[in-house]
């Protein structure tokens, strides 16, 4: 049982599990913070970015003025932004038999590993995840590629130039392994290789293993996966979420039982409740707008934008926001607002039921027939005749360095009547706000993360309790600004196991049965023989035929005919000769009445010693020695064959044969 | 009644015959008198199986009427109280399992047990046997009366038959006081916990009530054995001893003797579990007879937690300090605090006491309010994480801490009561950080908001009085700032009880701080004004009433202040008493209407409604507006602005308000009443008063005919009043005198003359001059006094209750009907 982690990062995870003779990739997950050192991609020519000055190295050289820009004493790559890919060094990826998806974020890599490592399997997630994953590729691509840019940097990464470089960039980690975004055509290529699966469906994996996922709670159709055999059972729990929001509730009692627990994507931000989150952040879009400003979401086109929308139908009216327009921009803005109303069988029950009424699960649809929300797929086209201030505007990227939110920062970012709001906690606002300075425009940070928070872990592991728990090892330690909230770390017994980028975990579980089926007409001809109340043996002489991961014993070949003609005798080299059986013994022997026995028979000095292990019995005149422990009994006489015999004999007398 | 064996039959009402029909006579005579009595009980006695609440009611009444000797007599030789309270009686029948008639059992001992021949019928019965046992009842109330039976014939026992006074030498007590003495020291000797404890219990509460010196003879007795109970821990009565010592400290027996009493009390605070101890070293701080070592080593108890939460937090240098560190031995209080399950309910039980002594105004302690303000701001550090523990017990402590809801409203509650105490103005900066992080936070809960709401307004009233002695204005400005930059977030609030709680703030705030320059100043250069204003149409009924008060509030600095500043806002002074009176008649719920017309009670008593014309016709609005409201609240508020109207009106025009004084001249006098008069009558103010009196909610009909008789003074010196009978001739004598029957058949609202007819013109003077003078108000205010709740529970109110409730839905209607 190993772990080879291949993402450093806990919330987007990428592992590759070794369980028995298969090899799992759990999530694929990919890092988009390395596109915070890159400029932003901006929509429309921005005359502040393209008129940022190069940057200077100390010693007054300037051959990186090209690729490197300076704003507000932040260093910034000017090219196509790059994503950290997991880790490809450490084992062979197409040597991966399948790949299983937790959620919709985590399979932003998909592309990277299907298409470019030679993999072959098969990739596991249920039918939401892969819509909505393939509507944020779908709007990813679509940004980057919409706004082509011309040059791209790669001198900086040099190592020996990087070294030069100020931080974030100095300190930036596996720069050679960020890659530019994948196209359309590697999106389609990579969606093709799912397979989709339902909640609880069993699938067995080249009947070694069998996986099965469970719903987590956190997003449309997001699962937990078991991953087990008959005897050995890993759970993998990715981003859950115990909270009441639009998903199918989390399945906890199916992760009972595991031998290891594998434990990720819990929430970034511990010491947020989200509840509170959300009324700041109803708070200060209100108080924006009544003062005339405009307030801009930076969000993914799916997810907690929902439940965001929801919150916003019940408060706009008692709040007056009435006839103020909410505008969602998104390449994919309308197919993820009618992907939402479709999945009916993933929704949590309150939104099930609403189905059958039938009503839309989602209050959205009623905000767009209002008119209160529209969509449109960019700035360009309808949105600019219909745009009206003040307004909201939910749109991506929530790095801001790409995608129509870059528009937005640079129109509105000069008035501090605006406000942008983050509710995305992926990406720290300080960061992503850094090529925007200065900037007048208000900040509010209202980071909206659903997942499981560490007294729910901590209550999760007392329920299921796993032999072993694995997690990242950022998790078992207090957050580094909060050094002194050890509240904020999994706490379990025994410790729990962590892992970092690169590393390879050997699990502490010896695996140490394995089931094997006895064929009907085998198991017909044993004779099984009680030697305790209500245990019977019986010996199995058969052919043990293994395929497929599975092992089945059948019932040996007939000994060879005796030759009835004088035919040539056929040589068979593919059966084994079977040998007779010689008896099996069980039982023990009571040394008095042994003692007896011998005395009966004619000994008359028998002498008993008691042993550490158990008795020796001495027959002086024969110079014989009958050694009898719990496991063995030796008779030990000189040359004597016909005394061994018949002591044999007695001493056989008082076990059980089969 | 014997007869009546139905299983519902009401003991209410035998209760009712045992509780009004009595006057009790001491004599034999009612008894003589009434054979029924005795037939009565005697027939109970006869039956086989009578109902118990029949039996239980039979023993209350023989109880009552064996309480006087003659009559216990009389009783006791027709052998009624033997076969009724003694062995063969229904102690032993089946009956006894009923609690009813154990109940009534022990009241009708209770109730006979005024003189010596009971005392000793029950002795000699075996009766005491009976009633310790019943102190284990399964019900409680029997439990109870037996606990408070014992108490009552031990104090009748010693002294109707005691002959010479006890001393602790010579205890020679009589007979029935020996036998339940005896029993409490048995039970105190024995090792059944549940038997110390009621023995304790009855101690406490013999303690409690009698004070008489032969009391310290018992407790001689028996202290040593209590004594023990404190190092004893095989025993469980630790819990039981804080009363007792409590009821013992406030008796002048034990808190005037020197030494032994006060020691024990001391090794009870030493011995008990701080939570054990917590409440009598509360106790004993109320106490101002306390020696003052015990106060010190109560105080101690009290202060331990704190103390202990202070030194987790802080390095050992910079430990300023709560607590003589040599009168105090914190391992206990430690080892309870790093334990999850005790440091949330110790730290909440120590704060409650410190709540309930700070509120007291008399304090015989001065307790450390520098030190004990400093530990609080740690606890709620530590409850929202925001401190880092310097040693192993502050992480333990902040852990268990951390995101916990009751530590943190106890800890604001007595950060509230503590604001009113001198000696904390050093900590002032870091305290708003402290409650400025918590009005900030996201995270806190709306409960504890609201609790961080009314300690900050406090404190802000602290910081303002202090920054006047001071001026330090600039801190005062700053802080102020940033809690309008709150307020102004917690406004929009998704939640409605915040916004609630944000409202009711702003309330406080202005109430108290209104007249401070700096806090005008603020609030008018933030958002908060608009903000409240919008929130007169929130979706919340709650909300919606609560910004009806801070708009009204508001006003007194915006509008109606001396140099009222010019505000930009969509409502101006016409425009929001325009928007309350439209609150005030369209408004669908009661909360937002009876806000609106106490605000305008407030305005007019504080003289902000202009002129009296202008007051006039805002008050004939009002009434207009309130009289047919469904609400009775808003009728009654409706009522208190016209009284306040009434007498200021008269102020105003020059009459005396008190009606003995000298009137200076009669011309004048009369000239003034007219105009007054006129006044009302235009106002309407009649209309509604006599419409009120047959208001179907009592209330509103006492507090019209209070006002009414409050204006007839003013009109008619108490010589004047006029004889009703003579004036029937004139057209206004008819009408008030319809109006007189009207309102006797208490049908005004029925019959009210919409127009001439028999009717009433409410607006004539004349009439109402006359109505004032002859209609008997002093009668009609009688009859709404005297009927208890006829009015109320009368089937038309009732039904007017439900319609309004339930709205006026057809389907709903029917129902009712």
């Amino acid at each position: 049982l190993k772990l080879y982690c291949l993402s450093g990062h806990p919330t987007l995870p990428c592992n590759v599990l070794k369980f028995k003779s298969t090899t799992i990739m759990l999530d694929c997950g990919l890092d988009m913070t390395s596109t915070l050192n890159f400029l932003p991609l901006p929509l429309v020519q921005s005359p502040r970015l393209s008129k940022l000055p190069g940057w200077v190295l100390k010693d007054g050289s300037t051959f990186l003025d090209k690729e490197l820009k300076e704003c507000s004493g932040h260093v910034f790559v000017d090219s196509v932004p790059e994503f950290c890919l997991p880790e490809t060094e450490l084992l062979d990826l197409s040597t991966v038999d399948v790949i299983l998806i937790s959620n919709y974020h985590c399979m932003m890599a998909l592309p990277y590993i299907t298409e470019y490592t030679g993999f072959t399997g098969t990739v596991y997630a249920t039918e939401p995840t892969v819509q909505i994953g393939r509507l944020l590729m779908e709007e990813l691509v679509n940004s980057i590629e919409r706004v082509p840019k011309a040059q791209s940097a790669s001198m900086w990464k040099n190592k020996e130039v990087q070294r030069l470089l100020p931080t974030p960039l100095k300190d930036a980690v596996e720069v050679s392994m960020w890659r530019k975004c994948y196209t359309m055509p590697e999106v389609n290529a990579a969606l093709s290789k799912i397979q989709l699966v339902g909640y609880s469906q069993k699938i067995e994996l080249f009947g070694a293993v069998q996986v099965t996922p469970l719903s987590s709670g956190y997003a449309l159709g997001s699962s937990n996966w078991i991953i087990q055999s008959h005897y050995e059972k890993v759970s993998y729990v990715s981003g859950s979420s115990l909270l009441t929001t639009h998903p199918q509730p989390m399945d906890q009692a199916s992760l009972k039982n595991s031998d290891v627990l594998i434990l990720t994507g819990l929430t970034q931000i511990p010491t947020a409740n989200p509840d509170g989150m959300v009324g700041e952040f109803c708070s200060n879009l209100a108080m924006t707008v009544r003062n005339g400003g405009n307030v801009l979401v930076p969000c993914y086109p799916s997810g907690v934008i929902y439940d965001l929308l929801e919150c916003l139908y019940q408060y706009i009216d008692s709040a007056g926001l009435s006839n103020v327009p909410f505008y969602f921009i998104s390449p994919v803005a309308n197919s993820s607002l009618e992907f939402s109303q479709i999945f009916a069988e993933w929704l949590c029950h309150n939104k099930q039921t609403k189905v059958y009424l039938p009503e839309p699960p989602f209050p959205h649809a009623e905000l767009i027939q209002t008119n209160k929300l529209k969509h449109y797929p960019s700035i360009h086209g309808d949105f600019s005749n219909d745009f009206k201030q003040p307004c909201v505007v939910f749109t991506g990227h929530p790095s801001l360095r790409f995608g129509d939110v870059v528009h937005f920062m640079e129109l509105w970012g000069k008035s501090s009547l605006n406000t942008v709001i983050f509710t995305e906690p992926d990406f720290s606002y300080l960061d992503a706000l850094a090529p925007y300075q200065p900037l007048a425009m208000k900040c509010v940070y209202c980071p909206i993360d659903t997942r499981l928070n560490f007294i729910q872990v901590s209550k999760l592991l007392k329920e299921v309790q796993p032999l072993h728990v694995v997690c990242p090892e950022q998790y078992t330690q207090p957050p580094p600004t909060q050094s002194h909230r050890t509240d904020l770390m999994v706490d379990c017994q025994p410790p729990p196991m962590s892992y970092r980028r690169a590393e390879v975990l050997t699990l502490p579980y010896k695996r140490r049965y394995e089931k094997i089926e006895i064929m009907p007409e085998l198991a017909d001809s044993l004779v099984p023989l009680e030697i305790k109340p209500g245990i019977s043996l019986a010996t199995v002489s058969a052919v043990l035929h293994t395929k497929d991961n599975k092992h089945v014993l059948q019932l040996p070949p007939k000994p060879p005919q005796p030759p009835a003609s004088k035919k040539r005798k056929r040589v068979s080299d593919d059966v084994p000769e079977c040998k007779p059986l010689k008896p099996l013994l069980s039982g023990s022997i009571p040394v008095d009445q042994f003692v007896q026995t011998l005395e009966k028979h004619g000994f008359s000095d028998v002498k008993v010693e008691d042993t550490a292990k158990g008795h020796i019995v001495l027959l002086q005149e024969a110079e014989t020695l009958i050694q009898i422990e719990e496991d063995s009994t030796h008779i030990i006489c000189d040359n004597d064959e016909p005394l061994r015999v018949k002591l044999r004999d007695l001493v056989l007398k008082f076990l059980q044969k089969f | 009644m014997r007869e009546d064996r139905s299983p519902g039959s009401d003991s209410l009402f035998y209760g009712l015959f045992l509780g009004n029909t009595w006057s009790l006579d001491p004599t034999a005579k009612l008894v003589q008198d009434n054979p029924c009595l005795t037939e009565f009980i005697t027939s109970v006695l006869a039956l086989p199986e009578p109902s118990p609440s029949i039996l239980s009611f039979t023993l209350r009444l023989a109880g009552i009427l064996a309480a006087s000797e003659n009559r216990f007599q009389l009783l006791q030789q027709e052998k009624l109280l033997v076969r009724l309270f003694g062995r063969d009686g229904p102690l032993n029948s089946a009956l006894w399992e009923d609690a009813s008639v154990r109940s009534g059992w022990v009241e009708g001992v209770h109730s006979m047990m005024h003189h010596q021949p009971a005392l000793r019928f029950l002795c000699d019965g075996g009766g005491i046997d009976v009633i310790f046992t019943l102190q284990g009842d399964p019900s409680l109330f029997v439990a109870s009366a037996a606990g408070q039976l014992l108490v009552h014939m031990l104090t009748l026992s010693v002294e109707s038959e005691m002959t010479k006074p006890l001393s602790t030498k010579d205890c020679d007590w009589p007979a029935c006081a020996q036998m339940i003495i005896k029993r409490i020291e048995d039970s105190l000797q024995s090792s059944s916990s549940s038997h110390i404890e009621q023995s304790l219990k009855l101690l406490t509460s013999l303690f409690g009530s009698c004070r008489a010196t032969w009391t310290e003879v018992l407790w001689l007795g028996i202290a040593k054995q209590i004594e023990s109970f404190l190092t004893e821990e095989t025993v469980q009565a630790q819990h039981m001893l804080a009363n007792l010592l409590l009821s013992m400290a406030w008796s002048p027996v034990f808190c005037d003797t020197e030494g032994g009493f006060w020691a024990l009390v001391t090794s009870a605070l030493e011995h008990l579990t701080p939570v054990q101890a917590g409440p009598l070293a509360v106790g004993l701080l109320r106490l101002y007879k306390c020696p003052q070592d015990v106060r010190i080593q109560a105080l101690t108890v009290l202060l331990q937690p704190m103390d202990c939460i202070l030194r987790a937090a802080s390095q050992p240098l910079e430990y300023a300090g709560l607590l003589d560190e040599s009168v105090s031995d914190p391992a206990t209080v430690e080892s309870l605090l790093s334990s999850k399950s005790s440091c949330v309910s110790l730290l909440c039980q120590t704060l409650a006491h410190l709540e309930e002594l700070l509120s007291l105004i008399h304090l015989p302690v001065d307790l450390p309010y520098t030190s004990l303000l400093h530990s609080l701001m740690t606890i709620l550090q530590f409850c929202n994480g925001f401190l880092s523990p310097a040693s192993p017990l502050g992480s333990t402590i902040s852990r268990i801490l951390i995101n916990s809801f009751r530590v943190q409203r106890s800890a604001l509650d007595v950060l509230a009561a503590l604001s009113e105490r001198k000696g904390c103005d050093t900590l002032l900066g870091s305290l708003f950080d402290v409650l400025l992080a918590y009005l900030e936070s996201p995270n806190t809960s709306p409960t504890v908001l609201k609790k961080t709401f009314q300690a900050t307004s406090k404190w802000l009233v602290r910081l303002q009085e202090l920054s006047c002695s001071n001026s330090q204005w600039q801190q005062t400005e700053k802080i102020l700032e940033d809690v309008f930059l709150v307020l102004q977030k917690r406004l929009c609030s998704p939640c409605w009880e915040v916004r609630d709680s944000s409202l009711e703030f702003l309330t406080a705030l202005i109430k108290c701080l209104r007249d401070q320059d700096e806090f005008r100043q603020s609030l008018l250069s933030s958002e908060v004004l608009k903000l409240t204003e919008n929130l007169l149409e929130d979706p919340e009924s709650y909300v919606r009433a609560s910004a009806v008060t801070a708009v009204g509030h508001l006003a007194f600095i915006t509008y109606f202040a001396p140099e009222s500043p010019a505000i930009g806002n969509q409502y101006n002074k016409e425009n929001t008493v325009a928007k309350l009176q439209e609150i005030l008649s369209t408004d669908p719920e009661g909360f937002p209407r009876r806000a609106v017309i106490s605000i305008f009670t407030k305005w007019l008593r504080q003289g902000c409604t202009g002129q009296l014309e202008d007051t006039e016709r805002f008050v004939s609005r009002v009434i207009q507006t309130v009289e047919h409201d469904l609400d009775w609240e808003v009728r009654l508020g409706g009522l208190e602005l016209v009284e306040v109207f009434c007498s200021q009106t008269i102020c105003q025009l020059g009459l005396p308000k008190c009606p003995y004084a000298p009137v200076s001249s009669a011309v004048t006098s009369s000239i003034h009443q007219n105009e007054s008069l006129h006044i009302f009558c235009r106002a309407k103010v009649f209309n509604f008063l006599f419409q009120s009196l047959c208001d179907c909610d009592k209330p509103v009909g006492q507090r019209a005919c209070d006002i009414l008789l409050g204006l007839r003074c003013n009109f008619y010196p108490v010589s004047t009043l006029k004889d009703s009978q003579g004036a029937e001739d004139s057209r206004a004598g008819r009408s008030v005198a319809w109006l007189q029957r009207t309102l006797r058949q208490g049908s005004l609202a029925q019959s009210f003359p919409t127009d001439g007819g028999n009717g009433v013109d409410f607006q004539d003077p004349e009439s109402m001059l006359l109505a004032l003078g002859t209609i008997d108000l002093e009668e009609l205010h009688d009859e709404l006094n005297k009927s208890s709740d006829h009015v109320e529970k009368s089937p038309q109110s009732l039904l007017q209750d439900i319609l309004a409730t339930v709205g006026t839905i057809e389907e709903n209607e029917a129902d009712c009907y």
